[in-house]
């Protein structure tokens, strides 16, 4: 089963790679007012069905994938 | 009768930096220092034991995440529910915050830039075992050198567990912190390196006076078991 996890830098904590993106794309001559950079994580994993698959997922975030301090997360499930 | 050495681990990651330095300041200030691979579930005897810098696991996810679940750091983390002493430095400080034993995050510093020189620190407590030679208020010029320093304390943060502060903060980090414990204080992290000013030589030994601390602590506890 593949599973795919965002991991965003958290609302209201500064992101200073954002910033740079921002500037740059700024540079570009493209209007932008805001971006943020996290990191995608894609798993290949097993389990029996799409719903134990987030709950492992979750379990995952929750130790090792995210920083809840300063990270927020969103697992998607694909069957 | 001679005071005794004490023991005092350094705990070797792949990509610990470090390490022989903070062997090498820990042994200059009349500590036994013992190596400890990263592998090893139980440690040695030792009276305490510093986690160092340098990029742990290759720094891989998050600063610390991997190192987090070496089987040293578990060991180290019994060491400190027991009350050991324990400090970490740079990298040892985001492997110290990943594994819970010190409370808030360290993040990219706020300018991007990787960021390598002496900084001024100001002692906020000098009632630990990490800063009992040093006064309050006191200043200390130790170097810094990091890409990944930008402290986030926690909201519930205690202000009594901020041990140092920058006085031209280098990396963003909230309140200017350098350093924090935990709230028994016997876990202390620090982003700047102690053990790399421990000579005038090297343009400060500021540092010193962190690790002797660590010392004089470590050997009353040496002497209280004997």
């Amino acid at each position: 089963m593949r599973a795919t996890v965002l991991v965003r830098p958290k609302l209201g904590i500064l992101d200073p790679q954002g910033e740079a993106v921002e500037s740059a794309l700024g540079h570009l001559g493209f209007s932008v007012s805001e971006a943020r950079v996290g990191k995608v994580i894609d798993l290949e994993l097993e389990a029996a069905d799409a719903a134990e698959a987030k709950a492992q997922v979750e379990r995952m975030c929750a130790q090792l994938l995210a920083n809840p301090l300063i990270e927020s997360y969103e697992v998607e499930v694909a069957g | 009768m001679a005071s005794p050495q004490p023991r005092i681990g350094v705990v070797s990651y792949p990509g610990s930096q470090d390490d022989r330095d903070a062997l090498w300041a820990l042994a200059a200030l009349d500590a036994e220092a013992i190596p400890v691979w990263h592998d090893k579930p139980e440690l040695p005897d030792l009276d305490a034991v510093v986690l160092p810098g340098g990029f742990s696991y290759g720094d891989y996810l998050r600063c610390g995440a991997i190192a987090r679940f070496s089987p040293a750091t578990a060991a180290t983390c019994d060491f400190a529910a027991a009350g050991g002493l324990v400090l970490g430095v740079c990298n040892g400080f985001q492997v110290l915050c990943e594994a819970g034993l010190l409370p808030g995050a360290l993040v990219r510093n706020e300018s991007l830039r990787f960021v390598c020189r002496d900084v001024e620190l100001a002692v906020e407590r000098d009632d630990l075992p990490f800063t009992s030679r040093c006064g309050a208020g006191q200043r200390l010029v130790v170097p810094v050198k990091h890409g990944d320093g930008r402290y986030l304390p926690p909201p519930d943060l205690d202000p009594r567990q901020v041990v140092l502060r920058y006085l031209d903060n280098p990396n963003g980090s909230v309140d200017d912190i350098a350093g924090v414990c935990n709230e028994s204080g016997n876990v202390m992290g620090l982003m700047p390196h102690p053990e790399h000013a421990v000579d005038p030589l090297l343009g400060s030994d500021d540092g010193a006076l962190l690790l002797a601390s660590l010392v004089d602590a470590a050997r009353e506890r040496a002497l209280a078991a004997a």
